[in-house]
């Protein structure tokens, strides 16, 4: 019960890019194209959840029973940023088109703050090692809706006529603001469902 | 060609505006913006934060190599995030729990990362205290301005400790405001009034020009 209420809390009710305003950084700079945001999302996807695995073994086996809870945040983002430079060698070697496509946001994935954000709530949670890990999956996985979903409007902008005010930022913003709302529809989908 | 210091203050406000211009660290520009003092206390610590940060990759700028500079920038950022951390646990503990994950995400915000990359690290100590205290100063009246509007219109009233402007709504406030939409849309709006106003200036000096 608890699984399903994590996955479906994660992609769709408490999504992190409509809901929780993480990761809005390169949910707006790679969602040019949806390639790029498909290739990002895979990217964010396997970061996401190898690290909230292993900042919860940290958390559980390290930090907690020596009572280093200051370190908690230079301990994660440490092992996050190792994450990444995985994936970065990783993706050079075997996909080198998709590399060059995502460019300066690969290494960004450090600073998506989405990343360092799930790990964050997995301790306020208190979650074992296998809730995070699910957390953490679930959350890449709404992530990777959103940027999905919102690259497939913006490849349509391209062939409307948009006021030059309103061009590049500001549109994206207030689009994001009107999917937002519409997810805001599934903050009474537990209620509805379990009921 | 050397850089006036004041310059490097100044440009925070508007030429180099972080949120305006040049787009970085949105998330906690729209989650702590629900209410004006929230802004305020999250705009000081990016200051604090910001200000550490490029000084002390400015005065390390030397003995960095390149190749490491990264981690040597993540660690120099997340020393002052902790000094944060746990000095507004212990005397705003209230504030720490609303501001929540947000303080210790304070360490992957963009724009701290992008001033130590692009500014401090290629600029003298003075210069790079004085660019964290105008880019910080500038983000925190970025805060300000969007929680004020987005407290205004979704309480109807700007609460700051106990006073409050104006003392009863006029009126229904709209909450919507203070949720996740509205944010996003605020903000949308906002810059592309400013985009207006920026544009409207640039065709008055090229009159004045020709």
């Amino acid at each position: 019960m608890e699984i399903i209420a994590i996955i479906l809390g994660g992609v769709l009710i408490n999504n992190f890019v409509f809901m929780q305003y993480l990761g809005l950084c390169p949910f707006v700079g790679v969602s040019r194209q949806l390639e790029t945001a498909l290739g990002m999302s895979g990217a964010v996807i396997f970061v996401m959840t190898m690290a909230s695995a292993v900042t919860s073994v940290l958390e559980i086996y390290v930090l907690a029973p020596l009572g280093l809870g200051y370190l908690r945040t230079i301990a994660y983002i440490l092992v996050i940023a190792s994450f990444v430079q995985l994936v970065e060698l990783f993706m050079k070697k075997a996909a080198p088109g998709l590399y060059k496509a995502l460019g300066i946001y690969l290494p960004l994935i450090t600073t998506n703050c989405a990343v360092l954000g799930v790990t964050m709530l997995n301790v306020r949670h208190s979650y074992g090692v296998l809730m995070s890990t699910l957390n953490g999956l679930a959350g890449a996985l709404g992530w990777s809706l959103a940027i999905i979903i919102f690259a497939g409007i913006r490849e349509r902008w391209r062939l409307m006529d948009i006021p030059k005010t309103l061009e590049g930022f500001p549109l994206a913003l207030v689009s994001t603001g009107l999917m937002s709302l519409a997810f805001l529809g599934f903050q009474n989908l537990f209620k509805a469902v379990f009921r | 060609m050397k850089r006036s210091v004041f310059y490097d203050f100044t440009k925070g406000f508007i030429e180099e505006n972080p949120t305006f211009r040049l787009v970085i660290g949105m998330c906690p520009t729209l989650a702590v913006t629900t209410s004006v003092v929230n802004g305020f206390w999250m705009g000081l610590s990016v200051i604090f934060v910001l200000v550490f940060a490029n000084v002390f990759v400015s005065l390390l700028r030397k003995v960095t190599p390149d190749e490491i500079r990264l981690p040597v920038f993540v660690i120099l950022i997340a020393t002052p995030v902790v000094i944060v951390e746990l000095v507004m646990k212990a005397y705003l503990p209230a504030m720490y729990e609303i501001l929540g994950i947000f303080v210790p995400l304070i360490v992957v915000n963009c724009i701290i990362i992008a001033r130590a990359e692009a500014f401090a690290f290629k600029q003298p100590v003075l210069n790079s205290l004085a660019d964290g205290l105008g880019i910080g100063a500038g983000y925190t009246l970025n805060l300000i301005l969007i929680s004020g509007i987005r407290e205004f219109l979704g309480t109807g009233q700007i609460t700051i400790g106990s006073f409050r402007f104006p003392a009863t709504p006029f009126f229904e406030p709209a909450a919507v405001m203070l949720t996740p939409p509205g944010g996003f849309i605020c903000l949308g709006l906002l810059m592309a009034i400013l985009n207006v106003l920026l544009a409207r200036r640039e065709r008055k000096t090229k009159a004045q020009a020709v």
